[in-house]
This record gives structure tokens, C-alpha cells and sequence, in this order.
């Protein structure tokens, strides 16, 4: 049990992480084109 | 993208374009690219989900350049006005953020919930119980903020609606978990607390999501009415102005093929205009020295030199634009369906509660216990399957309706959409396509008809690009010619084989004409007509099907109306003035009809914010646009019935959601009002229920067939 002590906190930890990316992936402009970010991977440079 | 945030350079200026012909790869890196090689230009990003493309640039390269700079990469752009660009998805993003926290938050207490269900006890129990609440109070806190303001607002108004029950079961369901929570009792609601506002913010989500992606395909379509114009100063120099910068006696110079950005009057050149957009008559009007013309007016023939009378909000549209303000207040009273369920949803949920409560405390349970199963009965009534049920076979529907080429503003337009039974038509570019037509190709034989497409070819006027369509739709290919010249305002001109031929306006009258001449012969008159829309009769048969009565009510005068729709058996009434349109709805609304008004002009812009919905088709000015509830791609007029059909089949979906939560309540509130219902029953029975109306509500995937 008290393998809890350590565990909820790290789930918690990850959790809060994956919510903090998101939240910057949205301030960033990560989602403004969705459609362009899979275009442009084909884009060649020159 | 944020680079153009930190853009504050005096010399640079940013100018968004709508290109709606961008679509791939190809187009991304050929329009980036052939700008960046552009002097002048800093950078340039197309963005292909709006179709919209953002180009830094000095302030010395002008707007038309850029334009004629995206034309000559193969696509038409169209700039933005600053008011189209203002993006309010700010609202659609504090949701996005309100329904991640509360998806953090669900899973998470969901994770501490699990192990309590699965037998927890004494202290572990407890501790996961507190834990759960100090992750849930916070988000409570965050994520129900959109409710409990909207429910304060009607609050405040005396009336009731979706979030009232919502905010109160939430909140009272809050505090008693954490009351149990601090007490160390068995049973905590935090789980069902979030999850509910989980679910019922990706309904919100959703809603709002289908209102942004309808605004940006209605954006990238925005022509512009004018977004400016080119202006000759005092000293002769000429530069290009933005339509809000214009003011009074600036003389702007007009191109053939160029609407008007402000009203004034002509003081050089004569022309002829089109102002089917302004009144919905289909013939031309001419226009010379002295004359006054209004904003929005098409320049057909010849480039006029104009002197600015009014600008913005004092020109001609201003008084539209009053009308449209008034006729709009009908439609915003419209009570949408969810609330209108609410308004018997709420008051039985809370009696049933407190009845609950009271019958418990009548049978001899504590004021405790009988508080958690009043707790009970409100989170298992809380309309989460009503609040997700509605927007969800909305969205869908939309989407759907997107791919058949209509784009629904909202999930208001789309309930109104299906409750219409009587439809009105605007005729100019709204029946007919609102643009002219080569009819008469066969005047010509093979050998001239690919000579008047190479002459068209030169010119951007619109009975030149009317001729280019018509010809290139019969795959002719362009003869050779040389030294091709446009003289503004009279024709093309140009040799071929040694003979001079061309293509200019005559001295005839009598509908759109062009000549063509070649060497000595006598001139072939090339003729145009504003044809119908294609599809229009089935369009009509469908709706008639749906038994909608239609008819026309046109600005146009009797005899065009006539010749325009023999054959289509519609009623007309003619020579109607905006406030004119008004009238007959409000008369139609009086004796209990549910107006669809479809309809493009600026004449229009009233009539469409007065009917109880309303659709525009892609090509309608941008009034027309901004007031029609759902616009139509494309020529086709059958997006129109299958707007109506699909809105028809949504509204059968939804009241199949509110029979499956009904049905629902009837089996789980017993259960709850018995006492049976603990935290895991609730969180199954809410889950379910989700399930099955989203899965409902996916049926309508084909809804616009």
C-alpha cells in the first residue's frame, strides 16, 4: 500500500503534463491548420 | 505564426487574402514561395484549412499588386477586410481549454474512484475521497464557469434554461461529496460531478466548433464589397486605399470589373454598372458625368473616375443596414429546442429532488441520508444526454451539409431551417446565376470561335471571361494571334493571319451585347443572358415535396421576372424594394407562416435577417452572406432542398435523443429515488447514456443526400 505515497502523485504529475502540453500546443498555433500541417510534410526544398 | 504578432515595423503591413482555390501541397509551396521572391514581400503562409493566405510586405507594395502577384501564380485571391479577419474564436478556445481540464480531472478522479469502488476502505478510502475532491473543486471551479454564467444570466432575466439545473446539481452534488469527503462517509459524487461537465462541455465544444468552421468557409467566400480603392491625390499620384480609410472628395478611379468601395459621384468617364447586388435588377444601368452611384455597384464597360460622397457607415448601405437591425430582433428571440425542453426540464428535476428529500426525512432517514439520495436523483437527471444530444446530430449534420456545399452558421439556423414552410426567392443571382452568359456561341464557326477566345483571354471584363467559360466549356482551343491590345472601355482588338479582328461593345441596346468583327465583314453580335441556376426545377419539386409553398418576390421589374422564370410555375411579385420584402414577411408571419427567404443582394440583406431562416448562395454579396443563416456552394440551387430535408431528418434525430433520455430518466430516476443509485451506478448509467445518443446522432452522417 504504500507504494500509493509514490504512485498517485507520479499520475497525477503525468497527467498535469499531458494537460500543460496541450494547453501550450494550443497557445503555440498548433491546431490553427490542421489541414496545412499535413500538406506541408510533402512540400520538397529546394 | 507568431511572427506576424511581433511584426510592428513602420514600413511593413500584414494583408490576409482569401484564396479559395488553394488545396493541396503543391498550392502551399507555389504561392509561398513565388511570393517570397516578390520584393517587398517579408513572408507569406497559406493557411489551407481557412484558405486563407497572410503576406507580410512593405506598406509601398499595394494590394492589386499582390493580387495580380497570386493571379499570376495560377490562383484568384481576394484580400480581407480587417473586419472579416478579426477571428472570434476566443470563446471557442477558453471552451477547448475548459473541457481539457475537465478531462484531466475525470480521468484522474475516475483512476482514485475505481480502487474505492473496487473495495477500498477506512483510511485509504478517505484519503482518495479528499484527493478527489481537491482535484474536482478546482475544476468545478474552471470548467463549469460557462455555465454558471449563462445560468446566472437567465437567472437574472426571471427565466430558466440548460444550465440552471446543470449548475445546481453540479454544485450542490460538489459540495455535499466534499461534506462526505471531510466526514469520512462511504460515498463520494465528485466522478460524476466532473464527468458531467466533461461531457456536457464537448457537446458546447462541438457546437462551437460548427459555428467556427462555417465562419471561416463564409469568410473565405466574403468578396469583399470593396476593400478599397485606387485614389489619385492632389498631385496626380495614385495609391491604393482601404475601404475604412476612404473619406469624403477623394476621387477614386474605378476599373472595369471593379466594384465601388464608397458612394460618390462620376466626374470623368462613362460606363455601364451592374447593380443587381444593390436592387436585384438584372439590366445594366449607365452611368456618366454627374451621375451618383452607390457602393457595391459592379463597373462593367469603362473606368470611371469618382468623387467620394459617403463612406462606410454613411453610405447608401447604412440605411439597409438599420433595416437588417430591426428585422434581426425576431430571430434572436428564438428559443432554441434544448432550452425550450429545459423550461420543463428544470422545474420537474428540482421538484423531484426535493421531493426525495422530503420523503426520505418523512420516512425516518437522517437529513443526511436523505440529502445524498436527493444528490442523487440530481446528477442522475442532469441532462448530460439532452445537453450532448442536440449539438452532437447537429455537428454531424453540418458536416454533412458541408460536404453537400452548405455551409449552416449555426445549430439555431438549423432547427429554424426545418420548421419553414414557405419559401421566397430573390430572382437576380439567386434563381439565375446572377452573372452573364455567352448564349448565342453558335453564331460563330469553329475558326472565330477560337479567335474570340484568344482575344477574351487578354481581358479580365466580365462579358470577356463570360465568352472564355462559354468557349473553353466547348474545349476550343485559342487561335494564334498578335499584338493583342485591350482599349479600356471599348473592346479588344488584335490581328490574326494578317486581318484585323475585334472584340468591343456597339452602339445596340436591348440586354448584354458584344461584337465581334473581322477585316471588312459585318460584326457577329455575341448576346448574354442571366441564365437559371441549374437544377432550379428539381430544387423546386423537392421542396414542394416537403410541402413548402414558393414563390418569387424580386426587385426586378415585371417583364424580365417574366421571361427569367417561364416555365418554373412560381408566383412572382416584382418591382420590390427592400422595405417592400419586409412587408411580406411580416405578413406572412402574421398569418402563422414559417419564412425561408433565399436570396444574395444587398436589397435582400433585410429580408434575409427578417425570415425565419434564411440561405445565400456563395456567390451573394457579402450583406447577403453575413445575413443568411446557411450559404450554398456552387451554381446548383438543390443545396437549398437538401438544406431543408437534412435540417428535417436532424430535428427527427434530436427528438429520437430526447425520447432515449427521457426513457432513461424513467428507468434510473425510480432507482435513484429508491436509493439505489451510488456513485459507480451514476457513472455507468451517465456514460451510457452519452453513448447511445452520440451513436444516434451519427446516423445523420448522410443526412444531406
Amino acid at each position: 500500500m504504500s507504494g500509493l505515497i509514490y504512485l498517485i502523485p507520479i499520475a497525477l504529475l503525468l497527467g498535469l503534463a499531458g494537460l500543460a502540453a496541450f494547453f501550450w500546443a494550443m497557445r503555440s498555433g498548433q491546431f490553427e491548420d490542421m489541414d496545412g500541417a499535413g500538406a506541408r510534410i510533402l512540400i520538397e526544398d529546394e | 505564426m507568431t511572427a506576424h504578432a511581433t511584426l510592428s515595423g513602420e514600413q511593413l503591413q500584414r494583408t490576409v487574402f482569401a484564396v479559395p482555390g488553394a488545396h493541396c501541397a503543391g498550392c502551399m509551396a507555389k504561392i509561398e514561395r513565388g511570393l517570397a521572391e516578390l520584393s517587398g514581400v517579408l513572408s507569406a503562409r497559406l493557411n489551407l484549412t481557412a484558405r486563407q493566405l497572410s503576406v507580410s510586405h512593405e506598406k509601398s507594395l499595394e494590394v492589386p499588386e499582390l493580387v495580380a502577384a497570386i493571379g499570376r501564380l495560377g490562383f484568384a485571391a481576394q484580400p480581407l477586410t480587417d473586419a472579416a479577419m478579426v477571428k472570434q474564436d476566443a470563446a471557442s478556445r477558453a471552451l477547448l481549454r475548459a473541457t481539457a481540464v475537465a478531462g484531466f480531472a475525470a480521468m484522474n478522479i475516475m483512476l482514485l474512484s475505481v480502487s474505492v469502488w473496487s473495495g477500498a476502505q477506512g483510511a485509504v478510502r478517505d484519503l482518495f475521497h479528499l484527493l478527489s475532491g481537491l482535484i474536482a473543486i478546482p475544476t468545478v471551479a474552471y470548467s463549469g464557469q460557462p455555465f454558471f454564467r449563462s445560468a446566472w444570466s437567465a437567472l437574472k432575466h426571471g427565466r430558466t434554461n440548460m444550465d440552471v439545473p446543470i449548475s445546481i446539481g453540479v454544485l450542490l452534488v460538489t459540495a455535499l461529496s466534499l461534506f462526505e469527503a471531510l466526514t469520512g462517509g462511504p460515498h463520494a459524487y465528485f466522478d460524476g460531478a466532473v464527468m458531467l461537465l466533461f461531457f456536457l462541455l464537448v457537446g458546447r465544444v462541438l457546437d462551437s466548433v460548427m459555428r467556427d468552421r462555417a465562419r471561416d468557409g463564409v469568410t473565405a467566400l466574403l468578396k469583399q464589397t470593396a476593400p478599397g480603392a485606387l485614389v489619385i491625390a492632389e498631385d496626380g499620384r495614385s495609391s491604393w486605399i482601404r475601404a475604412e480609410d476612404l473619406r469624403l472628395a477623394m476621387l477614386m478611379i474605378v476599373a472595369a470589373g471593379e466594384r465601388l468601395a464608397a458612394d460618390g459621384v462620376v466626374e470623368s468617364g462613362s460606363s455601364s454598372l451592374d447593380l443587381s447586388l444593390l436592387t436585384g435588377e438584372s439590366a445594366p444601368r449607365s452611368a456618366t458625368i454627374g451621375d451618383t452611384v452607390h457602393a457595391g455597384t459592379l463597373n462593367l464597360t469603362a473606368p470611371l473616375h469618382v468623387r467620394v460622397t459617403a463612406t462606410g457607415r454613411d453610405s447608401s448601405i447604412a440605411e439597409i443596414a438599420r433595416l437588417m437591425g430591426e428585422a434581426g430582433q425576431g430571430k434572436s428571440r428564438y428559443v432554441r429546442i434544448a432550452d425550450r425542453a429545459a423550461r420543463l426540464y428544470a422545474p420537474a428535476v428540482h421538484t423531484l429532488a426535493a421531493m426525495s428529500f422530503v420523503v426520505w426525512l418523512m420516512l425516518g432517514a437522517g437529513w443526511h441520508q436523505s440529502m445524498l439520495i436527493a444528490a442523487a436523483v440530481l446528477i442522475i437527471t442532469c441532462p448530460c444526454a439532452l445537453g450532448l444530444a442536440v449539438p452532437a446530430a447537429q455537428i454531424v449534420a453540418a458536416g454533412s451539409l458541408m460536404r453537400a456545399g452548405v455551409l449552416v452558421k449555426d445549430g439555431s439556423a438549423l432547427e429554424r431551417l426545418a420548421e419553414v414552410d414557405r419559401a421566397l426567392f430573390d430572382k437576380t443571382g439567386t434563381l439565375t446565376l446572377g452573372r452573364p452568359e455567352l448564349v448565342n456561341a453558335r453564331a460563330l464557326n469553329r475558326e472565330e470561335q477560337s479567335v474570340v477566345l484568344a482575344l477574351s483571354r487578354s481581358s479580365r471584363h466580365p462579358l470577356a471571361e463570360a465568352v472564355r467559360r462559354a468557349l473553353e466549356a466547348h474545349s476550343i482551343a485559342p487561335a494564334e494571334l498578335d499584338d493583342v491590345k485591350e482599349i479600356p472601355g471599348v473592346g479588344l482588338s488584335g490581328t490574326y493571319a494578317g486581318t484585323a479582328v475585334s472584340l468591343a461593345r456597339g452602339q445596340g441596346t436591348g440586354g448584354l451585347s458584344t461584337y465581334f468583327t473581322r477585316g471588312e465583314s459585318s460584326p457577329v453580335r455575341l448576346r448574354f443572358e442571366d441564365r437559371l441556376r441549374p437544377d432550379t426545377r428539381e430544387a423546386l419539386a423537392r421542396l414542394r415535396d416537403l410541402d413548402i409553398e414558393c414563390s418569387v418576390a424580386s426587385g426586378d421589374s415585371a417583364p424580365s421576372v417574366a421571361a427569367a422564370l417561364r416555365g418554373l410555375g412560381l408566383t412572382a411579385q416584382t418591382g420590390m424594394g427592400p422595405e417592400d420584402k419586409l412587408q411580406l414577411i411580416a405578413r406572412l408571419n402574421g398569418s402563422g407562416r414559417k419564412v425561408l427567404m433565399v436570396g444574395d443582394g444587398l436589397n435582400d440583406g433585410p429580408a434575409l435577417a427578417a425570415g425565419h431562416a434564411s440561405m445565400a448562395p456563395g456567390s451573394a454579396s457579402d450583406v447577403g452572406q453575413n445575413a443568411a443563416d446557411a450559404v450554398f456552394l456552387g451554381d446548383s440551387l438543390l443545396p437549398v432542398a437538401k438544406a431543408v430535408a437534412a435540417a428535417r431528418r436532424t430535428m427527427r434525430v434530436v427528438r429520437q435523443n430526447f425520447a432515449i433520455a427521457i426513457g432513461y430518466n424513467a428507468i434510473a430516476v425510480p432507482l435513484a429515488f429508491a436509493g439505489k443509485v451510488t456513485p459507480l451506478v451514476a457513472a455507468l448509467a451517465m456514460s451510457g447514456s452519452s453513448l447511445v445518443v452520440v451513436a444516434n446522432a451519427l446516423r445523420l452522417r448522410s443526412a444531406a443526400r
